[in-house]
């Protein structure tokens, strides 16, 4: 039958198409890689971990600086993100039947969608302009308020995940309900919410947006964190659309170094922790 | 939000003694965290937005002229560009995705499933400014060399594809835009898609239907609340993307109808002059820009919440992109 005929080749083609568009989607993503490997290898050595930049123009240098300023910067975000995110969650499933708690989790996902330049503008708007000076501090607090929706929302998600049999059955044991909560809840739900975490800190490491205005970014090696700092992601974009060969080359190494950065976080949430929980699907 | 299975905790989990209300007490506390912030960034916005719109009124939206000589600030250009180089990387982006969530779901092989969705959602977890220094050094050249003449020799009679082609422009933006929010659309849609019950498909199926005309006639038209959600909320994050597109949209505050020529965003407006910004007035209208942006961020990023919460579970979405 030649209609029969014609909708078997309409399948195999709509087939077809489909697996061209997942062929289509990865090459990107294998373009990146290579480029990354093949322009960042050769500027990743010794003097590159250890040296801060050189003058403009002058060839060496390293991004010493902005390897430590990139650490300090998201542990700062972390530390005070991870707290107010994951106590939010908690707070979520276990309480969270209430109108206040439906306002919160709307809230988590309008933060989680609204971009992170305009986080930006938030910190400077309540930590730089009252401080009179952009600093690193002014960046962690950029950073954990781009954590915190995240987090909240993974973590209430596997705490919610904990069977009831077991709250039900510490309770029955005469244990008090915060102690439940905290103890028996949280205390199984803990490798997936720290899966969430990890992936959180893999996201905002590579942020440079919300950080323009906060922690600036600095030529110089600094660990005061009242004073701006550079980041990786920083000194790359300023690498990136400088005039100097010498620099292009620096920011191909320093793209592969926060590239890193961000898998091993990425990595480290995926296998590290072992989730006790499946996702469900 | 996935309601609760069996008896409520909020109940359950009342407390009576001091513990018990301490716990909830902080909790409460690290939970109100949230609200306060989004206050605090709407507050701040319009605050420092004030002089700006009670300068220019109404008309900021609809002004192209950006002088800071002169003090005379209008939004058009950038929020025109904004929408332009997000719907050319939708246009891009969507076929693609779909693509993909469809392979996944419906025709792949088993073992293909994992690694090919790791892949895709790897590209998620590329930072932004990666994605620019990839866009400057080689997109833009590639684009230069192999894709732009062939485009023009084609389209060249068309408007979208007029003028000399330097390089920084919409179109590597779009490009590299629709890159970046691929993943998030093909991991969304894969999610409504897998919730898409399997008696609909075997339905068609035995009716003697293709696999195709499955996923075309019963699978789709059952997940198409959904889907729209995810090309939402992909438009979404294209709308507030910042480095990227500052690095490669040519940031100049004109507006042409040719993809080939310089544009800019409000995301890469803010990012470019506010650190610069040198009058009261100046910093005002980049925060009416700010406002702005995210006002369309905020109604765009609801409108996907509740499509998808349609369809899948309320999950965050996004958050699990690696």
């Amino acid at each position: 039958m030649p209609g029969q005929f014609r909708r078997r080749l309409v399948s195999r083609i709509m087939t077809a198409a489909t697996v061209l568009a997942a062929v289509l989607a990865v090459v990107p993503l294998l373009l990146i890689f290579g480029d990354l490997v093949a322009k960042g290898v050769s500027s990743v050595n010794w003097d590159f971990f250890v040296n801060s930049p050189a003058a403009p123009g002058e060839p060496g240098g390293g991004v010493a600086n902005a390897i430590v300023g990139t650490l300090i910067i998201v542990g700062l975000g972390a530390l005070a993100g991870l707290p107010v995110g994951i106590g939010a969650g908690i707070y979520l499933a276990e309480y969270g039947t209430n109108r206040f708690s439906w306002i919160v989790r709307f809230v988590a996902d309008v933060l989680n969608g609204t971009p992170s330049i305009v986080v930006g503008i938030f910190a400077w708007t309540w930590m730089v302009k009252p401080m009179g000076h952009f600093s690193a501090l002014a960046g962690g607090v950029a950073l954990a308020l781009l954590m915190i929706p995240m987090v909240t929302r993974t973590t209430e998600e596997m705490v919610r995940l904990v069977p009831h049999s077991l709250t039900e059955a510490a309770l029955a044991l005469g244990y008090s309900r915060w102690r439940t909560s905290l103890g028996i809840a949280v205390r199984t739900a803990w490798p997936g919410i720290m899966t969430g975490a990890l992936v959180a800190v893999a996201r905002i490491a590579g942020e440079t947006a919300p950080l323009l205005f906060t922690a600036l970014g600095n030529l110089n090696f600094r660990l005061d964190i009242l004073q701006p700092m550079q980041t990786l992601s920083l000194q790359i974009y300023v690498y990136a659309t400088g005039p100097f060969e010498e620099w292009h080359r620096l920011a191909w190494g320093a793209a592969l170094v926060l590239m890193a950065l961000v898998l091993v976080f990425g990595l480290a949430a995926r296998y590290a922790t072992r989730a006790r929980f499946s996702h469900g699907r | 939000m996935a309601s609760l299975p069996g008896p409520e905790r909020a109940t359950s989990l009342s407390g009576r003694n001091t513990g018990d209300r301490v716990y909830r007490g902080a909790l409460t506390l690290l939970a109100l965290t949230l609200p306060a912030a989004l206050i605090a960034i709407l507050g701040g916005l319009l605050w420092n937005a004030w002089p700006s719109v009670r300068t220019f009124g109404l008309e900021f939206l609809f002004r192209s002229t950006w002088d800071p000589v002169a003090e005379v600030y209008g939004a058009a250009p950038m929020i025109l560009g904004t929408v332009i180089s997000s719907l050319l990387a939708l246009l891009i982006a969507v076929p693609l995705a779909l693509g993909v969530a469809i392979f996944l779901t419906e025709f792949s092989p088993g073992w293909l499933r994992k690694p090919v969705a790791s892949l895709v959602e790897l590209l998620a977890a590329i930072p932004s400014v990666v994605y620019g220094l990839w866009g400057v050094f080689v997109l833009i050249p590639l684009l230069r060399s192999h894709v732009v003449p062939p485009l023009r020799a084609a389209l060249g009679w068309l408007p979208f594809f007029e003028g000399v082609f330097y390089g920084n422009s919409m179109l590597a933006a779009g490009i590299i835009l629709s890159i970046m929010i691929l993943p998030y659309i093909s991991s969304v849609s894969r999610e409504v898609l897998l919730a898409v019950p399997p008696a609909q498909r075997e339905a068609a199926l035995a009716l003697g239907a293709t696999r195709w005309e499955a996923v075309w006639s019963a699978v789709l038209p059952y997940g198409h609340l959904g889907i729209i959600g995810a090309v939402v909320l992909g438009l979404g994050r294209a709308l507030g993307e910042t480095m990227a597109v500052t690095m490669l949209i040519g940031n100049r505050h004109e507006i042409s109808a040719s993809l080939l020529q310089p544009g800019y965003t409000m995301a890469a407006a803010i990012a470019n002059e506010f650190a610069e910004a040198t009058t009261q007035l100046h910093l005002a209208a980049l925060f009416e820009i700010g406002l702005v942006l995210f006002g369309v961020t905020v109604t765009v990023n609801a409108a996907a919440r509740l499509l998808v919460w349609r369809v899948a579970r309320g999950s965050a979405v996004g958050s699990r992109a690696l």
